[in-house]
């Protein structure tokens, strides 16, 4: 015998004997499953059936299955199946197996796909309004948390709050500015090489002071500030979440509100508005430099043109909407994180949800701004 | 099946692990032989946890021999290397079980991977796989965050033994348990040993667990094993630390 894994039948007349030899082990339970079917679903008018397995080298748990599978199938069909021939040292594994998988597996349940598609748009539009209710909560948690803190200020997070200002603000500025210079230079050129077919380069110094400092400055450093910052705090508390920190908090008497996520969007909002206004510069100098380079602009023009497009308005209206943002970032991170459940992959879905979502309303809010400001002529 | 033969199956030689300037292995000697259950122990940090990660190759070795089922781990390639980790099995501390995935998808990842069988089969086999470590086949749909304690450690078992190992590690299966659970696994560990023929390598505090199921126990400190043997040696030792842990205050309701 060659250790390759065999199953032979032989008949005479009411009585069948099938044999088993060789390694009836996981490696060539490929091999043997075919076989084995074949001699389940095999219609041999028979009465009695003996599987043989005197032969069987080596047994494992997939080896013994597949036996007690096909004496199974023919007992079902109400033959008189013995095993015969079973070593002694393999008695315990097929006792073992005897008892197992007795229970008929539970049909899956198959549904239309028309329901399907229903029961995934009901899903969403319940998880839409879910979100928003916890967003509202959890925007009810911070402010009662940040009226706590201003009634009893010993009670902030001084240090955290630093320690979050420090990572999220002054390690963020670097990269802040490199990004927003190339956004700034970007729209010089752009609007240098189209507006020059008119003659009207000169205007471009107009569009990038309005276009910085109301709306791109925020909005750059917001979409940053989002997948920078936003996703860290949601992985950080998702991560504390499944660890049972919060739990531990919760238990010493802390409110997790209080100590993880308070200091954070303090710090948020603390940072956003200086990184919107370093970020704003740099897209200015950016400009003019593009604009001096590449249009010919002098930097002495570019400065009163720019004196002339933009008013004390233009820059308020950027620097307004910064901590809101801000704001709206923070806890759009807190909720997802604190929604995080045990596995890794939650922890991963609750991040992107949170940068996508938080860029979404920043957006959608950056709208609702533009309305506001310009109906009140700002 | 659990018949012993003096066939080493795992050989550790000479092996010297340490952390930048700290040496937790110091030339250290284990035989592990094939059907037994080897119960390693070692006061907290003495490096149980270390050895064992060693031999199944997750951490580097300074000097020294890793050889299993008579093969030098270090002296095959990538491929000779994969087929003996499809031979044993692991169970991690903390089960280390696949978040993201079911009980069932769990314990049919590693079929699924190495071997070529029908649906119909791999359904069939992660059930048998429950069953076989005590838990109902309605477990199979549950992810892991949903389960007790008492019953990660179970299906961690079942994925080890997913591919049927020769050898599987278990690092400390017992920790965590009430005393009547921790006794249900050792029970459970015996039988699956002895209907499986498997070779059992067992780092564990668990003094019940130890007098239970082990065959052999091996001691470790300084970085050595400083005694090998059934548990009639290490009450026998005068040795200051054996004593203490053997011999002891808690262990006297066992020993006793």
């Amino acid at each position: 015998m060659n250790g390759e894994a065999m199953l032979t039948s032989k008949r005479t007349g009411e009585r069948l004997v099938l044999t088993a030899a060789g390694a009836w082990t996981a490696v060539h339970a490929h091999d043997l499953e075919p076989l084995v079917e074949a001699q389940a679903q095999s219609s041999q008018p028979v009465r009695a059936v003996d599987i043989d397995i005197a032969g069987v080298k080596r047994l494992d748990t997939f080896g013994a299955w597949l036996i007690e599978r096909l004496a199974r199938a023919w007992i079902e069909r109400g033959c008189d199946t013995k095993i015969v021939g079973l070593p002694e040292d393999y008695r315990g594994l097929m006792q073992e197996i005897h008892a197992v998988n007795l229970k008929p597996p539970p049909s899956p349940v198959e549904e239309s796909r028309i329901i399907k598609g229903l029961d995934a748009i009901g899903r969403t539009i319940v998880g839409i309004g879910r979100a928003t209710v916890l967003i509202v909560q959890m925007l009810g948690a911070v402010s009662a948390a940040a009226g706590r803190a201003i009634a009893h200020p010993a009670r902030f997070r001084l240090t955290s709050l630093v320690a979050h200002v420090d990572r999220v603000g002054w390690h963020g500025v670097p990269i802040m500015l490199l990004v927003t210079f190339l956004i700034g230079a970007i729209l010089a050129q752009q609007g240098i090489f189209h507006f020059r077919k008119f003659g009207a380069d000169i205007f471009v110094i107009d569009m990038i002071g309005i276009l910085v400092l109301r709306e791109v400055g925020v909005l750059i450093v917001c979409v940053m500030v989002a997948g920078r910052s936003g996703s860290a705090y949601t992985a950080e508390l998702g991560s504390m979440k499944m660890r049972e920190e919060i739990d531990a908090l919760r238990t010493m008497g802390f409110d997790p509100i209080e100590v993880l996520i308070l200091p954070r969007i303090v710090a948020l909002i603390i940072s956003v508005p200086i990184l919107t206004f370093l970020g704003s510069m740099s897209a200015l100098y950016g400009g003019g430099l593009v604009a001096w380079f590449y249009g010919g602009i002098d930097p002495d023009v570019f400065l009163s043109r720019l004196r002339e497009a933009i008013s004390l308005d233009t820059f308020a209206v950027g620097m307004i909407k910064a901590p809101i943002m801000a704001l709206i970032i923070g806890i759009v991170a807190s909720v997802e994180g604190m929604e995080v459940r045990g596995s890794a992959e939650s922890l991963g879905a609750h991040t992107t949800a949170s940068v996508v979502i938080s860029i979404f309303l920043v957006i959608v809010l950056d709208g609702f701004f533009a309305i506001f400001f310009a109906s009140i002529g700002m | 099946m659990a018949k012993r033969t003096e066939e080493a199956v795992i050989r550790v030689r000479d092996l010297s692990v340490g952390f930048r300037d700290k040496l937790v292995l110091d030339h250290l000697d284990l035989d592990v032989y094939r059907g037994e259950v080897l119960g390693f122990v070692g006061g907290s940090g003495s490096g149980k946890s270390v050895l064992m990660r060693t031999i199944i190759g997750l951490l580097p070795k300074r000097s020294g021999k890793v050889e299993v089922f008579g093969i030098d781990v270090d002296a095959i390639s990538e491929e000779e290397l994969q087929a003996i980790e499809r031979r044993w099995g692991i169970l991690f501390q903390h089960g280390a079980l696949y978040s993201s995935l079911t009980v069932r998808q769990n314990i049919q990842f590693p079929i699924r991977e190495f071997l070529d069988v029908s649906e119909r089969l791999l359904d069939e086999m992660a059930v048998a796989k429950l069953e076989m470590v005590g838990l109902a086949a309605d477990v199979q749909q549950k992810y892991p965050a949903e389960l007790s304690g008492g019953m990660t450690k179970r299906v961690a078992l079942a994925r080890a033994l997913a591919l049927d190992p020769e050898i599987v590690f278990l690092d400390e299966p017992t920790s965590g348990l009430d005393p009547i659970g921790a006794g249900e696994f050792d029970e459970l560990i015996k039988t699956l040993q002895r209907t499986l023929g498997l070779t059992v390598f067992m780092v564990t505090h668990d003094l019940d667990s130890l007098h239970a199921v082990c065959d052999r126990i091996a001691v470790i400190a300084d970085g050595k094993v400083i005694l090998a043997g059934p548990m009639s040696v290490m009450l026998a030792s005068e040795h200051p630390w054996l004593k203490a842990y053997f011999r002891g205050k808690r262990s006297r309701i066992v020993a006793g």
